[in-house]
């Protein structure tokens, strides 16, 4: 990536009148309502996945109360299995997806040097029908009979003809979600192809909207197959199809074929702007380029790609012809390839390097390590005959809550942390975050290194109760959840005190070794930024 | 390669233990070790998946070791705080096209052995005997396909047990009161299906897990090498009592299986015959409630809870509906035929005419249904015969 220079033109052609009064900032509620600034809209997704984090943090936590020793004790079944189900959907789609487009808003137009988003009033619209969705999927739980017990995968015929009237709602909700997502992606691809400064040629661009760039297409794929599920779920449940009922000519495992059509890349929409977040901040505190940045590129198209090709290893025990089994046992080896050379890339870029390791780095690391379990962990769930052992235990939760809490989220964190002091223009609080960054990594690992042992020796996930051989390891699981709940609101705290703009102002450039146009750019980063574009080099 | 893996096993199988040995009181530590780690299990698939199992693990071990080693080396050697100037390099073609090759390259050594294994798992010819296995909300079936055995399998756990009011046994939430009984030795071929929602039908013993999916029959098969007690569960969430749907499996010597066999036809046809007698007999109210509450309890409380008032929005309550207190032969026939599109099975398989004539009768009189019908088994066989 290349320097940039701030070139002010005076072309008054590009220099409208009403950009002038440039730092005007409306107050109150409606600044935050009608916004159409991507910073305000950043912020707004940024906060809104960080109570949903904590919201389905919370349901984790009565999972964990219940299963801290065996017997029912606090929960019932069927509510137990609502907490499973929202759980998921609220930290998938309210959590980690949203909390990527905050990023996205914040920082994509200010990477590649764009005043704001292309579409602002679309953009607007795509988060402020967010909360609506999770208001009700949220109102459901409360509904007679509760909310969605089927698993966020939702399977048929258990999310259909076995389920509750919420049902509905819970189609409803998704269908919005799902609206929100395609909104936003389709935001980020015409500000990427239209918007990007003169000399910010394709492979100049940071990582983070590379990465971006492909998670939305991704996206525009995949969402409508997850609509046209769900579409399914809800006639055939209120309008008499027969979809995924043998009854009727239709099959229930076309069901997950469909559900895991979108599910597959859907893992990859929430990790490679974390691979894009990594590739930034691992190069600002090495002092030193990232290494391979064009073969990170093509890493990151192929793993997109292969993603499409991948989902049927969800599937393996569903009993499938063994060709099959052995063509997506063979594909999903094979995104080992490039997912191996981008942990290798971020390796050979602290190769020797001139290493400080500030909390983001402290988060890029962790993500490094902890990912590299996740992934290592996938590797063996796709040889098929030991799928057949791992699948649908605690190896499997052990496995995608390494690649998302660890992964994802640990990315997340470290792209708050590293961009944080850009936003507020001052240094967050270096002690909270110290205690916060070491409370999680031991908690994390307490809480999810041992539920590869409980699923090896044989527990199944998604029960609220087992066998006396579990007990043991499950008291620390849960022990290790709280202190991982905990931890967050020592972030919270944190987070509170950066908003008030407490702390030590910072430079510009913020980190010694950061190197961007977000860098160049006054911190706090102006309320309008990038009127006249920079010329990049 | 197969010793070798045996002894790197064996060494492994320690490791965890060691790590975790501060929460093991060493007498316990024979028996706590198989909590760390997949079971090498009973069948010769079991063990060889077993192998396959710790090939992936020491190769990901292998790998981790290496790459972090490398991280961890420069995070020491390399930081600034020991005056480490950043070099300029930032790609090389060669150490990339290494890489890539490399791992693919181990993935190919992996992938030869997973499909061997995987081509055997799935060869279902020439079975000695096959048994049908069928799946609904939340207990197992099974049929010998050969023979006109056949029965259901549900939790035996007390459910004082799982409310935490009496202590918890052994074999808690594994065990079941009539467990499936196959002959070691034998090639024994599951047909796996459900009546409802999707199960999935596992014994990590014999590395087999197999979805049971509604209006569709998956194959798979086992050759048990040692007499014993093999204990599994469900493995996919299936409703409200996923968690309670073991499965048991008690391999037993052809000839002691043979046995076990003969006496099981015998019990089919005094059943049978005990069946017709009832017919043309009369059970007292009290005999019926008796009856009824056992058969209600074991049966339709999971749902219709055991107060009778079900979930609301989920499973009607039985406590007041119209369907206990009026329509007696639509009640007798749901029990019988189950209602379509709803969770509500058909029991004519799994309970005898005495039995639905109790639990009938006890639905209706239990709970303030004061209805004082007497259901006998003669009325529910003229439902069944359509009169």
């Amino acid at each position: 990536m290349s320097k940039a220079t701030d070139v002010i033109s005076p072309d008054s052609s590009v220099h409208h009148d009403e950009h002038d009064h440039h730092d005007h900032i409306p107050k109150g509620i409606t600044r935050w309502l009608f916004t159409t600034n991507h910073k305000d809209i950043g912020t707004l997704y940024l906060w809104f996945a960080f109570i949903m984090f904590l919201v389905g943090g919370a349901m984790a936590m009565v999972i964990r109360a219940e299963l801290f020793q065996p017997g029912l004790q606090i929960v019932e079944p069927n509510f137990f299995n609502q907490m499973t189900t929202v759980h998921g959907l609220i930290m998938v789609f309210g959590a980690v997806m949203p909390a990527f487009t905050g990023l996205a808003n914040w920082l994509v137009p200010m990477m590649i040097g764009a005043p704001d988003m292309a579409l602002p009033r679309m953009n607007n619209w795509s988060f402020w029908i967010l909360p609506g969705a999770f208001l009700i999927l949220l109102s459901s739980l409360f509904m007679e009979g509760g909310g969605p017990a089927f698993g966020w995968t939702f399977y048929a015929p258990l999310s259909t003809t076995y389920s509750g009237d919420s049902t509905a709602l819970f189609v409803f909700s998704v269908h919005i979600m799902g609206i929100s997502s395609i909104m936003g992606a389709i935001n980020v691809i015409v500000t990427i192809f239209n918007m990007r400064a003169p000399g910010m040629t394709w492979m100049k661009m940071p990582l983070f909207v590379w990465t971006w760039l492909i998670t939305a297409f991704l996206l525009i794929a995949v969402m409508p197959v997850l609509a046209g599920a769900v579409t399914m779920v809800l006639t055939d449940k209120f309008f008499g199809t027969s979809f995924f009922d043998a009854a009727g000519g239709g099959d229930p495992v076309m069901f997950q074929h469909i559900f895991w059509f979108f599910g597959h890349p859907e893992v990859y929409i929430m990790i490679l702007p974390a691979f894009g977040i990594i590739s930034q901040i691992v190069p600002t505190f090495s002092r030193k380029k990232l290494f391979g940045y064009a073969s990170m590129v093509y890493a990151t198209a192929s793993i997109a790609l292969l993603s499409f090709v991948v989902w049927a290893h969800h599937m393996f025990t569903t009993g499938m012809p063994v060709y099959m089994e052995m063509f997506f046992m063979f594909a999903t080896m094979l995104i080992s390839v490039p997912t191996g050379v981008k942990v290798f890339n971020w390796v050979a870029t602290m190769w020797r390097g001139s290493l400080t390791f500030e909390m983001p780095m402290m988060f890029a690391i962790a993500f490094i390590v902890l990912f590299t379990i996740g992934g290592l962990s996938g590797l063996m769930l796709a040889i098929t005959p030991v799928d057949f052992q791992y699948h649908d235990t605690y190896f499997v939760v052990a496995h995608f809550h390494y690649v998302l809490v660890t992964g994802a989220v640990f990315s997340i964190m470290a792209a708050v942390y590293y961009w944080l002091p850009k936003w507020t223009g001052k240094m967050y609080d270096t002690t909270l975050a110290k205690w916060h960054f070491w409370c999680s990594l031991v908690s994390v690992n307490v809480l999810f290194f041992p539920m590869h042992f409980v699923g090896l020796a044989g527990m199944p996930r998604r029960i609220p109760d087992y066998a006396l051989q579990f007990a043991d390891f499950n008291k620390w699981i849960s022990l290790g959840g709280f202190a991982f709940g905990l931890s967050q609101l020592i972030f919270l705290a944190l987070l509170i005190k950066a908003c008030r703009k407490q702390g030590e102002p910072v430079s510009a450039q913020v980190w010694d070794g950061a190197e961007g146009l977000e860098w160049e750019i006054p911190s706090p980063a102006p309320y309008h930024t990038f009127d006249t574009p920079p010329v990049v080099k | 390669m197969k010793q070798l893996t045996n002894v790197i096993a064996k060494g492994a199988a320690a490791l965890p233990f060691l790590l975790f040995s501060h929460f093991l009181s060493a007498q316990q530590a024979a028996e706590e070790v198989s909590s760390l780690n997949l079971r090498r299990g009973a069948t010769d698939i079991s063990g060889q998946v077993y192998d396959l199992h710790m090939l992936m693990f020491f190769i990901c071990v292998g790998i981790a070791v290496v790459v972090f080693g490398v991280m961890f080396a420069s995070m020491y050697l390399h930081r600034k705080s020991r005056g480490a100037k950043p070099a300029n390099f930032h790609e090389n073609v060669k150490v990339e096209i290494a890489w890539t090759v490399v791992p693919f390259l181990i993935l190919i050594f992996m992938a030869v052995p997973a499909a061997n294994t995987l081509i055997a798992m799935e060869d279902v010819s020439e079975a000695d005997m096959t048994v049908l296995v069928t799946g609904s909300q939340w207990k197992w079936h099974y049929k010998y396909m050969d023979s006109d055995v056949e029965y259901y399998s549900l939790l035996a756990t007390q459910r004082e047990q799982i409310e935490n009011k009496f202590e918890k046994t052994d074999n808690y939430l594994l065990e079941v009161d009539r467990p499936l009984v196959i002959p070691t030795g034998k090639k024994v071929r599951f047909l796996i299906t459900s009546d409802d929602v999707i199960h999935s039908w596992w014994v990590p013993d014999f590395a087999v897990k197999k979805d049971a999916n509604p209006g569709f029959i998956n194959e798979a098969w086992a050759k048990v090498n040692e007499p014993g007690i093999y204990r599994g569960q469900c493995a996919e969430l299936c409703g409200k009592d996923h968690g309670y749907m073991p499965v048991v499996v008690i391999a037993k010597e052809p000839a002691a299986f043979e046995a076990w066999m003969g006496e099981q036809e015998d019990i089919v046809r005094q059943a049978k015959e005990e069946e017709q007698r009832l017919l043309s007999m009369n059970m007292s109210m009290d005999e019926l409630m008796k009856e009824g509450e056992r058969v209600y309890n074991t049966t339709c409380a999971a749902c219709h809870m055991p107060n009778g008032e079900g979930l609301p929005g989920v499973f009607p309550a039985l406590k007041g509906s119209k369907m206990a207190l009026e329509d007696q032969k639509g009640h007798i026939e749901i029990v019988l035929h189950g209602k379509s599109g709803t969770a509500m099975q058909a029991f004519n398989k799994m309970l005898s005419l005495k039995e639905i004539a109790a639990v009938v009768t006890y639905e209706r009189n239990a709970w303030g249904n004061n209805t004082g019908d007497m259901v006998q088994a003669k009325d529910v066989n003229d439902v069944a015969m359509g009169n």
